[in-house]
């Protein structure tokens, strides 16, 4: 399955992409994505278990995804 | 009724407040978060805000609920900007009116302390040696909130 990934800020300069496609097998969780978003994608900058939104909404990293899902990762926030 | 925007636009709070005010109403309150010129000890020139607009919106929304269902509130405003800010403009305005200031003071104050927890806006540090950082933000979750937040606000 395809995921769209949105990378806002800091993870954005780390990565040189505001998004990204990922090819992930089926059943993978968010924790998943990133792991695959470290290794197989090479970028190993991202850390290993930063706060993620799927489709907008705040979400632990054991979510499962679905084709299509848009996964957000989502640095510290800092508004205001 | 709520209304949220974020947007590159300049705030207008005037125009935020006599969009919140009503006859029933006796306290219209309006907080405006601006940038200032320094942060730790280092000159600030200015400030880039980023947003994820689509759910920065959304966590706002639930937020200004989430203060009507605790606190007797009329109408609320909240605006966010985005893009580059020069020192003194405002980042942020909140509008509240409350039939009464005691609600309408807790309703503005939880807004904003709640919004720099959850809400996914990032801002970069203008320096006037010309380097730029991302400020050090909150990394806490929803998950991970106190209950009773309005109480730690004080």
């Amino acid at each position: 399955m395809k995921v769209q990934v949105l990378l806002f800020a800091a993870f954005r300069e780390m990565t040189g992409a505001e998004t990204l496609s990922a090819d992930l097998p089926p059943a993978s969780t968010a924790r998943d994505l990133i792991s695959h978003l470290r290794t197989e994608m090479g970028h190993s900058r991202i850390p290993p278990a930063p706060a993620v939104a799927v489709n907008a909404r705040h979400a632990p990293l054991d979510t499962p995804l679905s084709d299509g899902d848009e996964v957000a990762l989502i640095p510290p926030v800092a508004g205001g | 009724m709520v209304r949220i925007r974020i947007s590159p636009d300049q705030i207008d709070p005037a125009a935020l407040l006599s969009r919140v005010r009503s006859d029933a109403d006796g306290a219209v309150l309006l907080f405006v978060g601006t940038v200032r010129n320094h942060n730790e000890g280092r000159s600030v020139e200015h400030l880039e805000y980023e947003a994820y607009a689509e759910m920065a919106e959304r966590e706002l929304a639930e937020i200004a609920a989430e203060a009507a269902e605790r606190w007797e509130v009329g109408d609320v405003a909240v605006e966010h900007r985005t893009g580059l800010l020069r020192i003194g403009e405002a980042s942020v305005a909140i509008a509240v009116a409350s039939p009464h200031r005691e609600a309408a003071y807790a309703a503005s104050r939880y807004i904003i302390e709640e919004l720099k927890k959850r809400v996914p806006i990032w801002k970069r540090e203008g320096y006037s040696d010309g380097r730029s950082e991302w400020v050090r933000g909150c990394a806490h979750g929803p998950a991970e909130e106190p209950a009773g937040a309005e109480r730690d606000n004080g």
